[in-house]
């Protein structure tokens, strides 16, 4: 007779606690046993190693651009012309698609202004990831409305074959689908020529 | 499934083993015996031929694997090895490469054999959706499978689809490195991908067997749409259609087979035959030809993250579609307007896929946002008016009817 009773009043919210709870610590033992496989994913101990890249400037003609590696990325180094330049300070912030630097060394955000994406006083050397901000593809040089036009032929800005994104000279985005200027590598100066990225 | 057996074994060790595992009776009622609408035409045979598809891609696959290194110092030179020195290692890769597209092929005639007899409605709303579940795991599949031999698309190819992701706001970066395994597309994505790439296929064998069920639940829809109304309407599935779809799986090979042997690299792309270079772009990059409507639709938004949401839209607008469409008259046989849009839609697909092989030039790019609005348009606005506005032909009283119906000229029935 009293286990009869037991079942029937007292012990209905005992076992619906019991079950709540053991539901409850089973769940996180779950929830913590699936973090390792799905951290195992992340960029591992050696692809962390592999970031940074120190590159000698000297060799790079004006108007010249070269392509590295960094980060399993392309990098693109322009030594930019005078004309370059101008043209892209030329640009009014307002007629930007976006007006943030990107520039992993600059402090805040104060607009995309050319100065803002290049180190002071080394405005000839543009430093950015080839890495079309859109889908990833990499924008080709010389090429598209953003450069400098002599003639018939472009200099400076970049077209991205993929999708048709545009660069200016200083590689603010200036025709969509690409959301974001370029991204500006966190980079130093270790001496007048010569600088480190990452 | 069906109810309790009453097949009665004849053998000793056919008694034997039905009172220990009774899986012929299992087959015989599930498979052999299973009652199919007597009318299915050709159109109904590729269901069947998916099925075999699959099988051809995990057997060539499997092989395959016995010699192909997924690193990517090697990756590329092992497909290249498998091409020149392993024996039939050729076909075999031709077989696995063409049945990857094969696949879609009858994939894309099943999908429309649903859309134009109505095989999406009650009461198979969740077959259908399974179907699109299993079209996912496909379409995913096939992507990671192409990354495999690392040539130039496969690494672009790779690159790009998986940015889809860096457009979801504020943890898009963090998801697309985890994706990779590092800062872009390398040997770890490539060593996930080869991982994945053969699971998958088990998953969707897997989700096969789900969406099998769901149909034998309701049995088969028809080319009527109307329901079976007893045993006079249909006929065991063996012979009557193991014949049928063998007949048809048979002319599906030498189709297959004309691919394979004469034309391996026609829906290929040449510039895969170029090993992967990550610090250069090729100048036209476009995706397989089974993904390129979605691929125009992605392309005709401005905007990178409205593109990216236009473009899953599109494939999981599919999921919708039970609800969207409003008549409850199944077959478009007896829906004189809907019948006109199924095709307008159908073409209107098959001119993205157009479009999305085309560089995003000109007028290109016009064509691409008319074609993708309608496409949107379509199961939006078009599918639910129709349903509400259309009056439907009469329909015929039963499946068997309607097949004598069309038989009379040679059996006039005695009535
Ligand atoms: C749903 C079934 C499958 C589909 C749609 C599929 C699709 C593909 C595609 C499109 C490729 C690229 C072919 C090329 O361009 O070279 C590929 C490659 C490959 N697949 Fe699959 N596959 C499937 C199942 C499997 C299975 C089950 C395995 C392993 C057990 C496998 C192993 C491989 C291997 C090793 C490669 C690289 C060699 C090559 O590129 O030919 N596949 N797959
Ligand atoms: S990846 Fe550059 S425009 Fe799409």
């Amino acid at each position: 007779m009293r286990l009869v009773s037991t079942a029937v009043h007292a012990d209905v919210n005992r076992r619906d606690f019991l079950m709540v709870a053991t539901g409850a610590v089973a769940g996180v033992g779950a929830a913590l046993v699936a973090w390792p496989f799905i951290s195992q994913m992340n960029p591992d101990a050696s692809v962390l190693a592999l970031s940074s890249v120190e590159v000698d400037l000297a060799p790079i003609a004006e108007g010249q651009s070269i392509i590295i590696k960094w980060r399993g990325n392309p990098l693109i180094i322009r030594h930019r012309s005078q004309a370059d330049i101008d043209t892209a300070k030329a640009v009014k912030v307002s007629d930007l698609l976006d007006n943030n630097p990107r520039n992993a060394n600059a402090k805040g955000n104060d607009g995309a202004t050319d100065a803002n994406r290049v180190v002071d006083g080394k405005e000839q050397f543009l430093v950015m990831l080839g890495v079309c901000t859109h889908l990833g593809c990499v924008p080709q040089g010389d090429l598209g409305d953003y450069g400098v036009v002599t003639g018939n032929a472009t200099t400076g800005g970049w077209l991205c074959p993929c999708h048709g994104s545009q660069y200016d000279t200083a590689g603010r985005v200036r025709r969509g689908p690409a959301p974001e200027n370029l991204p500006v590598p966190p980079y130093v100066y270790l001496t007048d020529t010569k600088i480190r990225v990452g | 499934m069906s109810g309790p057996s009453n097949y009665q074994p004849t053998s000793a060790f056919g008694k034997w083993m039905h009172e220990r595992l009774p899986i012929y009776a299992f087959v015989k009622e599930t498979a052999l015996d299973f009652p199919t609408p007597k009318n299915l035409n050709y159109w109904f045979t590729f269901g069947g031929i998916l099925a075999v598809m699959l099988v051809v891609q995990i057997i060539t696959g499997i092989v395959l694997v016995m010699h192909y290194t997924p690193q990517t110092d090697m990756a590329f030179s092992s497909v290249e090895h498998i091409m020149r020195d392993v024996n039939y290692g050729w076909m075999l890769r031709y077989m696995h490469m063409n049945g990857a597209s094969m696949f879609f092929i009858a994939v894309y005639i099943h999908m429309f054999r649903g859309m134009y007899y109505g095989s999406y409605k009650a009461p198979r709303e969740v077959l259908w959706m399974i179907g699109v579940i299993i079209y996912l795991i496909m379409m995913a599949t096939a992507f990671m499978g192409y990354v495999l031999p690392w040539g130039q698309m496969s690494f672009w190819g790779a690159k790009v689809i998986t940015n889809l992701f860096s457009a979801i706001p504020f943890v898009g970066d963090t998801v697309t490195t985890w994706l990779w395994g590092g800062y872009s597309v390398d040997n770890p994505t490539l060593n996930r991908f080869f991982s994945l790439h053969y699971l998958l296929p088990f998953v969707l064998a897997g989700v096969v067997f789900l969406h099998i069920w769901a149909l034998h639940v309701p049995g088969n829809n028809n080319p009527t749409g109307i329901s079976v109304k007893g045993p006079q309407d249909t006929v065991p599935f063996h012979p009557y259609y193991t014949m049928k779809d063998g007949f048809a799986i048979l002319v599906f090979f030498i189709f297959y087979g004309i691919f394979v042997f004469y034309g391996p690299n026609y829906m290929g792309d040449a510039v895969n035959y170029v090993p992967a270079n990550p610090l250069v772009t090729p100048a036209h990059i476009k995706p397989e030809w089974y993904y390129l409507p979605f691929y125009a639709i992605l392309r005709a938004v401005p905007d990178k993250l409205l593109g990216v949401i236009a473009m899953f839209s599109s494939i999981l607008i599919l999921l919708a579609l039970p609800w969207l469409d409003t008549s409850r008259v199944r077959s478009g046989n007896y829906r004189p307007i809907f019948r006109g849009f199924f095709w307008v839609f159908a073409i209107v697909c098959v001119a993205l896929g157009y479009i999305g092989s085309k560089p995003p030039e000109g007028s290109y790019v016009l064509w691409g946002r008319i074609l993708a609005f309608y496409y949107f348009f379509h199961f939006i606005v078009i599918l639910p008016l129709v349903g509400l506005l259309e009056s439907p032909k009469p329909l015929p009283s039963s499946i068997s009817d309607d097949v004598l119906a069309k038989r009379k000229p040679m059996l006039a029935p005695a009535e």
